[in-house]
């Protein structure tokens, strides 16, 4: 279980251009951060950093578990890290059950989580509708039924509430904030504050 | 293992259903059947001894046509992110994509091929070499082509490449499996070829997931 990220020196590089360098980070469990910063800056690169999913130029981002020790880097990534990018990965010509339900399993969690969260973010007519028959607001509701359904600790992502409207932002404030009370980590790549109380970081400054 | 099954679910139904390949890949593989006797002419004797080779043709064609949609939608649409932070592997998760692909792309086509070298003038007791001889390359097809396919990822006109890397693994196999057949109708030894072939697919479905798996961790860099 992932109680602390820590982020040291980290120097990132997409092909041959230098996004940051020197970037220093410590979440713990029960906070969540929110990283500013212009289009283009390295937000998105610094999440799929932190998922593993590019390898930092220098710098370590490490994770330990409640008693500091630290955790397999590998192993924390595939069980206890949740990355939501702008891409869903949802598939047109599914049902958006069906997407969820293999999102769901595939992370870890159970077909009764996934209909638990299917009823918290109002999927209920949507479900056995086409993915491609989906708003963007209604896409994204389904990409965070996946948070919900499969329990993992640590949470990136990249422009969250983008698609939603009012209303639904307010909800998943909601679910954030919970999940931060059950000790989950927020780091999200955000340009509107989200509704919960956030500590800052401007990326490429 | 859940995660897995649901893995392998999702492929099956992402190839059968909708946009899918397998029937893209059985169409092409009639059409092949049917125009062949006009390309090469009618003759029975012609087309009798021409047969199992074209069945092998239309099954290693008819492979790397599906191949392309493998890895490169979930790519695409970021969904190779999603399998990356899965609690199994990226190698694993290549061997159920090539084992789908097998299932819903060879296997079909490698139950036809005998249906349709006989239409074509094999003799019918051939039918049950062809059947094996093709399940065991197509497995070295699926599995082969997916490290094409892996490989490719991200590149502008990934088909092309994937037919470029992909097209001289698929030499032995069609060398060995349409050896095997042809051995066999002229009352030769054909276990070895057979045996090479089974061996060529074996150690295909041995190293293809590293290769691939290595290859999509490239390509998400």
């Amino acid at each position: 279980m992932i109680r602390t990220l820590m982020i040291s020196d980290l120097h990132l590089c997409r092909g041959d251009r230098s996004l940051f360098r020197g970037l220093g980070l410590r979440i713990e469990a029960g906070e969540a951060v929110a990283l500013t910063g212009r289009n283009g800056a390295g937000k998105t690169s610094l999440l799929r950093a932190v998922a593993g999913l590019i390898r930092p130029t220098e710098g370590e981002i490490s994770f330990t578990d409640a008693d500091g020790a630290p955790l397999p880097t590998e192993d924390a990534r595939s069980r206890d890290l949740h990355f939501l990018s702008h891409q869903d990965g949802l598939k047109p010509g599914r049902t958006a059950w069906e997407e969820l339900l293999f999102q769901v399993l595939w992370t870890g969690g159970q077909r009764t989580d996934a209909e638990a969260a299917c009823v918290r973010l109002d999927l209920g007519r949507l479900r056995d509708l086409e993915v491609r028959k989906l708003s963007a607001g209604q896409r994204r509701r389904l990409a965070l039924a996946r948070l919900i359904a499969s329990p993992r600790r640590l949470w990136l992502l990249d422009e969250p509430l983008a698609p939603l409207d009012a209303e639904r932002r307010v909800a998943f404030g909601e679910i954030m904030a919970e999940h931060l009370a059950g000790g989950g980590l927020i780091l999200a790549a955000v340009h509107d504050p989200l509704p919960i109380p956030t500590r800052g970081l401007e990326v490429g400054a | 293992m859940t995660g897995l099954r649901a893995l392998l679910g999702r492929e099956l139904a992402l190839s059968w259903g909708r946009g899918g390949g397998a029937l893209l890949a059985l169409a092409f593989y009639l059409a092949m059947a049917t125009l062949l006797p006009l390309a090469a002419g009618p003759e029975p004797a012609r087309l009798a001894a021409v047969a199992p080779g074209s069945a092998w043709l239309a099954l290693a064609l008819a492979s790397l046509l599906s191949l392309e949609r493998l890895f490169e939608r979930d790519y695409e649409d970021g969904a190779l992110d999603l399998l990356a932070l899965g609690p199994a592997p990226l190698e694993a998760v290549a061997f159920a994509k090539c084992l789908a692909q097998w299932i819903t792309t060879s296997a079909p086509l490698a139950l036809m091929a005998p249906v349709v070298a006989t239409a074509l003038g094999a003799p019918p007791d051939l039918a049950p070499i062809t059947v094996v001889a093709a399940l065991a390359g197509g497995l070295g097809f699926s599995f082969c082509g997916g490290i094409g396919a892996a490989l490719s990822l991200g590149s502008r006109r990934g088909g092309v490449l994937i037919a470029v890397i992909v097209l001289p693994l698929f030499a032995p196999p069609v060398i060995f499996g349409a050896g095997a057949i042809e051995a066999f109708g002229a009352g030769l030894d054909w276990k070895t070829g057979m045996a090479l072939l089974g061996a060529y697919s074996l150690s295909a479905v041995a190293v293809g997931p590293f290769a691939m798996a290595a290859a999509c961790r490239n390509a998400l860099s």
